[in-house]
C-alpha cells in the first residue's frame, strides 16, 4: 500500500522546488548585501572608530544631528545633515548624476538608433563600439588624465594647435573644470552600455510596424516621436534606472581622475574618506547610509512616476 | 482604380534574385490572387508593388504612370499585413486615424471615415480599446479599416489569414470578398499560399514558381485549363492524380493527369483495375485510394456517403474529356 499522507500536491511540490532554487540565492545575497548594509547602518548610531572596530556604544542619531547647549547658553547644531561639505557632495552627486545620466541616454539611443539600421558589418560595429565600457575604469580614468593633462594631454595639444585655446587648461585639476573632465569621460564610458540597452528596446519593435507607417506615409521624425519612442520607453526608463543606480553611487572614476577636489567629490568618495582617511568610521558609516537612503528615494521616485513595470508582464 | 502593369520587373537581395523577369497586367478593379508555394516570390512581388522594396531592373506603372522610385504613401496604396502591424500602443480608432491625421485632413473628416470604416467592418465598439485588448479577428479588422480609411487606389493584403483559425478564416475571407464588391472600384492583390483562399476569392489568380510566373487566368481557367503539370497539382483539392511510364504511355504522353472526380467507378472494360488501400470520408465526399500499381494510389472521388471497403477489387475509368496530358517538359498537349 502506498502512504498517501506524505504525498504533496503538485503546488506544494513546485513551491518547494522553487525555494530550494532561491535559496542560494537569497543567503548569497544576505551575506554580501543585507549584512552589511545592516551592520553600516548600525555603526552609523554608534561612536565607532576603526581603531576598535568592535568596541563602538550606541549614540543615537548623534552623527547624524546632534544639538548641543553651551554653558554660554549658545546652542550648536553637529552632524552630518549639517555638514556644508556633506551637502555639497551630494550637490556634485545629484547633478553628476543627472547631467551624465542625459546624455548618455540621449547619445546612447542615438548611436542604438543608427546600429538598429541594416548595413554591413553591422556586428563589428555592434562589437567595437562597446570597447568604451570593457576597458577598466581605473585603465581609462588614467588614459583620460593623460589625455588632459594641462602641458602634455593631446586634448590640450589639439585645442591650442588649432586655436580654440591660447594655452592649455588643467582640466581635471582647475576647480570650473573639474567637473565637466569627469562627466565627459563618465558619458564617453557609459554611452555604449546605454546604446546596448536601447538597442535591444528598439529590437523588440516589430519590424513591420516601421512598414505600416512607410504605407501610411508617415514622416521619419513622426515615427521616432510617435511610434519609436513611446514603443521604446519601457526598456529606456530601466536603462535610465541603473545607469541612475550606478551614477549615484560613482566613485572610482573621481578618486582616480580628480582625487581630492571638492567640485566633483561625491557622496560616496566623501564617506570613504570620513571612513578611512580620517578614522571617522561612524560618521562615514552614517554618511553611506544617507547615500543608501538618496538612491533608494530617487529610484522609488522614478519607478512610481513613470510607472516603469519591472515585473516584464504586460508588456508589448 | 488602378491598372497596374509589370515589365519585365526583376529583384534581387544582394547575389540571389528572386523574381526572374515578370510581365503581368493587373486590370482596375480587379481581384488579383498571387499563389505559390512558399519562397515562390510571391510575398516580394506584393513588397515591390507596394513600394516597400524597389524593383532592381524592369518598369512598373500605375495607371500608365511609371512608379519605380514613388515611395509607398506616394502610390496611393493600403496594405494589411500578416501580423496585422498595428501600433501597439495606440488604440483602435488612433490606429485607423494615424495615417490621416498626419494627411492633415480636418478632425471632422477624419472622425467620419474612421466611423464609417469601422460601421462596414462591424467594429464601432472597439474604437477605444487597444490592439492587446483585441481578439485575432478583430485585429484583423482593424488592419483592413486602417486600409479603408486611406481611401487607396490598391488593396494589397499579405496572407491576411494565416493567424486565424481555421471557422475565422472561412468568415474572413467572405467578408474581404464582400469588401471588394462593396468598394467596386478598387484593385485588389492579395498574397496567399493556400489555394482554396486563391479559388474562391480571386477574379483571377497568378501562379509564381521560384521568381516566375506559370499561369494568369480565372480559377477555373486555372482548374481545368493548367498550363503546366505544376498549376495542375498546385490549384485542385485534393492533388490531381499524376500517372506515368506505362500509364502515360497508353495515353500519348509523358504524364497524365486526371482529377479525382474525374475518374468512375466501371465493372465492365475498366481501363484501371486495383486493390481499395484508403477511404477518406470528408463528409460530403468519400475519396477512395486505389492501389493500381502506379507511384502513388489514385485518388478517386466517391460522392455521396458511398464507402468502399478497404481490399475491395474495383474497376476505374477516367472520364475522356477530362484527361491532362503533359509532355516531357511539363507542358500540356492538347
Amino acid at each position: 500500500m502506498f502512504d498517501f499522507s506524505k504525498e504533496l500536491d503538485l503546488e506544494a511540490q513546485r513551491r518547494r522546488a522553487a525555494f530550494y532554487f532561491l535559496a542560494p540565492m537569497i543567503i548569497a545575497l544576505f551575506c554580501v548585501a543585507a549584512w552589511p548594509l545592516l551592520r553600516t547602518i548600525y555603526f552609523s548610531f554608534t561612536d565607532t572608530s576603526l581603531t576598535n572596530l568592535y568596541g563602538g556604544e550606541w549614540i543615537g542619531f548623534d552623527n547624524y544631528l546632534q544639538r548641543r547647549e553651551l554653558s554660554s547658553g549658545r546652542v550648536i547644531w553637529r552632524g552630518t545633515l549639517v555638514d556644508p561639505a556633506w551637502w555639497n557632495a551630494v550637490w556634485n552627486t545629484v547633478r553628476f548624476s543627472v547631467i551624465s545620466v542625459f546624455f548618455e541616454t540621449v547619445f546612447g539611443l542615438g548611436i542604438a538608433l543608427v546600429l538598429n539600421a541594416e548595413f554591413r558589418g553591422r556586428g563589428w560595429v555592434r562589437a567595437a563600439i562597446l570597447i568604451p565600457w570593457a576597458i577598466p575604469t581605473i585603465v581609462s580614468a588614467k588614459m583620460w588624465a593623460w589625455m588632459l593633462n594641462d602641458q602634455f594631454g593631446i586634448i590640450n595639444d589639439i585645442l591650442v594647435r588649432i586655436g580654440i585655446l591660447e594655452r592649455g587648461i588643467a582640466w581635471t585639476a582647475s576647480i570650473d573644470t573639474a567637473m565637466t573632465a569627469v562627466l565627459i569621460v563618465d558619458i564617453w564610458k557609459t554611452t555604449p552600455f546605454m546604446a546596448l540597452l536601447c538597442l535591444a528596446g528598439l529590437q523588440m519593435i516589430p519590424r513591420d510596424i516601421y512598414e505600416a507607417a512607410k504605407i501610411d506615409g508617415v514622416h521619419p521624425l513622426k515615427v521616432f516621436w510617435k511610434i519609436t519612442l513611446p514603443l521604446v520607453r519601457p526598456a529606456l526608463m530601466v536603462a535610465v534606472i541603473f545607469r541612475m543606480l550606478d551614477a549615484l553611487r560613482i566613485f572610482d572614476l573621481i578618486y582616480v581622475l580628480t582625487p581630492n577636489s571638492k567640485a566633483t567629490k561625491t557622496m560616496s568618495v566623501i564617506s570613504r574618506e570620513n571612513l578611512i582617511d580620517f578614522d571617522k568610521f561612524a560618521y562615514g558609516s552614517a554618511q553611506s547610509t544617507l547615500l543608501f537612503a538618496i538612491i533608494a528615494i530617487f529610484v522609488s521616485l522614478y519607478i512610481w512616476l513613470g510607472k516603469v513595470n519591472l515585473s516584464g508582464e504586460g508588456n508589448q | 482604380m488602378a491598372e497596374i502593369i509589370l515589365k519585365n520587373v526583376t529583384k534581387s537581395f544582394g547575389q540571389i534574385e528572386v523574381i526572374k523577369g515578370v510581365d503581368l497586367l493587373i486590370k482596375k478593379g480587379e481581384f488579383m490572387v498571387f499563389v505559390g508555394p512558399s519562397g515562390c516570390g510571391k510575398s516580394t512581388m506584393l513588397r515591390l508593388i507596394s513600394g516597400l522594396e524597389s524593383i532592381t531592373t524592369g518598369e512598373m506603372t500605375f495607371d500608365g504612370e511609371v512608379v519605380n522610385n514613388v515611395i509607398p504613401s506616394k502610390r496611393g496604396v493600403a496594405m494589411v499585413f500578416q501580423s496585422y502591424a498595428l501600433y501597439p500602443h495606440m488604440n483602435v480608432y488612433n490606429n485607423m486615424a494615424f495615417g490621416m491625421k498626419l494627411a492633415k485632413s480636418g478632425t471632422g473628416d477624419i472622425k467620419q471615415r474612421v466611423e464609417e470604416a469601422a460601421k462596414l467592418l462591424q467594429i464601432e465598439h472597439l474604437l477605444d480599446r487597444l490592439p492587446k485588448q483585441l481578439s485575432g479577428g478583430q485585429r484583423q479588422r482593424v488592419a483592413i479599416g486602417r486600409a479603408i480609411v486611406r481611401d487607396p487606389r490598391v488593396f494589397l493584403f499579405d496572407e491576411p489569414l494565416s493567424n486565424l483559425d481555421a471557422a475565422l478564416r472561412v468568415a474572413t475571407r467572405l467578408e474581404i470578398a464582400k469588401l471588394h464588391h462593396d468598394m467596386g472600384d478598387v484593385t485588389m492583390i492579395y498574397v496567399t499560399h493556400d489555394q482554396v483562399e486563391a479559388m474562391t476569392l480571386a477574379d483571377r489568380i497568378c501562379v509564381l514558381r521560384d521568381g516566375y510566373v506559370e499561369q494568369v487566368g480565372t480559377p477555373s481557367e486555372l482548374y481545368e485549363k493548367p498550363d503546366s503539370i505544376f498549376v495542375a497539382g498546385f490549384i485542385g483539392s485534393p492533388k490531381m492524380n499524376f500517372l506515368e511510364g506505362e500509364f502515360a504511355d497508353a495515353f500519348d504522353c509523358s504524364t497524365l493527369g486526371i482529377r479525382s472526380e474525374h475518374i468512375d467507378f466501371c465493372d465492365e472494360n475498366p481501363v484501371w483495375q486495383g486493390e481499395v488501400v484508403h477511404t477518406e470520408d470528408v463528409g460530403s465526399d468519400n475519396y477512395i485510394f486505389v492501389e493500381i500499381g502506379s507511384k502513388e494510389p489514385l485518388i478517386v472521388r466517391s460522392p455521396g456517403r458511398k464507402g468502399s471497403v478497404y481490399g475491395m477489387k474495383v474497376g476505374l475509368k477516367p472520364q475522356d474529356q477530362h484527361l491532362h496530358r503533359f509532355n516531357r517538359e511539363g507542358r500540356p498537349i492538347r
